[in-house]
């Protein structure tokens, strides 16, 4: 007896073919790639535009992440930028009409070394000085929070506090994904898969499209938005850039009945984890310290990951990691991104988000859409430019970035 | 996980190893003669292949000593 497949669901969005050009080009279908897309129409009426990628859409840092979604940044100028990122989140579900699981269960930074709390209470300051929420919690309070956190004063490094931000969270990373391009898909932006850039189209210096495995495209304007590989397109186009692409792992355990209810992440005793909607725990920690493309980084870093978990949630004892897998993280000496024009007429670098970017989506969209569409960067991109390496204007944010490097 | 030989110590795990990113960048001859984004290219400019590279790394001095 023959069965007859069930109906496919509806495509989210087309696959079409590569047009001859485009007044703009994005070189990178993942998060930010198709934020910036659909701002660009959103907000600025610009809907001949390819997004083009390598690979499948969000495929590559989008797909890999540990989701955490927070504006609790040092400097003013990362606190802004994150802080319009998470006002975004607050509203985007409704604006994209996709339930992607966006959950403000808050965001626990823990200290426990002085240096921790003195780093923390400056930092819950400061955000509190820039309109951002946070609290400064003690041990007890701590616990209240997050019960399953070991705050025992018996152990090498306890938990003497924390900084709290109550409107962070995590979402569903694929799902935000594909709520963008349906809507940029919808506005008419070509979104197309396995093209590959492979060099630049210019008249004299200035940029005039690009090269892919699918044969040459025309743009007025190009903007890359490809995270880990930035430095192989920029050497195409003879330009250097401040950036080491290294490997940021992540895992999953099984699923497990819901213990954890907010975001943790320690600096000290390394590891961040939370637990997904549907009962995973999403964990991660610091760089494989080496530079790689791989999508994969070495099996001590796991371990130290799993030592660092069992000591801060003992509950977590007989949990089973399910899955490792890699990303590619493009790092900039001062953990913050780059944003803006570069020295190439044309040509747009939005990149060195490095272990931070999935929670900066729409906001690195919308500010890079404002960029690319006027040609100047948005306000809140300013402070990112490529020239503040030259003028020593870093904006230093390891601390805050959380992720060891 | 790598084991790394060190001309010094022997071979190491390279967790005792900290790393220091492209090998062989000379400082520069004359640093007082650069301008401000030559100066740049040298602190934070480095080379990104996707593919072999050569890293410089050291290990501190203390690194596998015994405890007491």
């Amino acid at each position: 007896m023959s069965h007859r497949l069930p109906e496919h669901p509806d495509w989210l969005w087309r696959t079409p073919d590569p047009k001859r050009s485009y007044d703009v080009i994005i070189v990178g279908a993942g998060g930010h790639g198709l934020a910036t897309a659909y701002y660009l129409a959103r907000n600025h009426g610009i809907t001949n535009v390819a997004v083009l990628d390598r690979g499948w859409l969000a495929g590559g840092n989008m797909a890999r992440n540990t989701t955490i979604i927070r504006s609790n940044y040092l400097c003013e100028e990362s606190a802004a930028l994150y802080e319009h990122a998470l006002k975004l989140w607050e509203v985007l579900p409704q604006e994209l009409e996709y339930d992607f699981l966006f959950s403000q269960r808050g965001v626990l930074n823990l200290a426990h070394t002085l240096h921790d709390v003195r780093e923390g209470t400056r930092r819950v300051n400061a955000n509190r000085l820039g309109g951002v929420d946070a609290e400064w919690l003690d041990t007890d309070q701590v616990r209240d929070f997050c019960p399953i956190v070991n705050t025992s004063p018996d152990v090498r490094y306890p938990v003497l506090g924390a900084t709290l931000q109550p409107r962070a969270g995590i979402a569903k990373h694929d799902h935000v994904a594909w709520a963008l391009a349906r809507r940029a898909d919808e506005y008419g932006v070509d979104l197309i898969q396995d093209c590959e850039v492979t060099g630049f189209l210019r008249d004299g210096d200035r940029v005039i499209g690009v090269r892919t495995n699918r044969g040459p495209i025309n743009a007025g304007r190009v903007a890359l938005a490809a995270a880990g590989h930035s430095s192989v397109l920029a050497d195409l186009a003879g330009l250097r850039l401040p950036v080491q692409s290294h490997p940021l792992q992540a895992l999953v355990s099984e699923l497990l009945e819901p213990v954890h209810p907010t975001v943790v992440m320690s600096n000290h005793v390394h590891v961040y984890v939370s637990q997904a909607h549907k009962g995973e725990l999403v964990m991660g920690a610091g760089v494989d310290a080496y530079n790689g493309y791989g999508q994969r980084g070495s099996f001590h870093m796991i371990e130290h990951q799993m030592a660092a978990a069992l000591e801060l949630f003992p509950i977590f004892a007989r949990a089973h990691v399910l899955r490792t897998w890699g990303g590619i993280v493009d790092v900039t000496p001062d953990a913050s991104p780059i944003i803006g024009p570069t020295p190439i007429e044309n040509l747009y670098l939005n990149c060195g988000w490095g272990t931070g970017g999935f929670k900066a989506t729409p906001s690195s969209g919308w500010v890079y859409a404002h960029t690319i569409a006027t040609g100047e960067p948005h306000p809140l991109a300013e402070p990112f430019a490529l020239e503040r390496f030259t003028t020593g204007a870093l904006i230093d944010e390891h601390g805050a970035a959380a992720v060891a490097h | 996980m790598l084991l790394i030989a060190c001309p010094w110590c022997g071979e190491r795990e390279e967790l005792e190893f900290h790393y220091g990113g492209q090998a062989h960048v000379a400082y520069p001859a004359n640093p007082e003669g650069l301008s401000d984004s030559e100066w740049a290219e040298y602190l934070f400019v480095r080379d990104n292949p996707k593919g072999p590279s050569r890293s410089a790394g050291h290990t501190p001095p203390d690194a596998g000593a015994g405890s007491t």
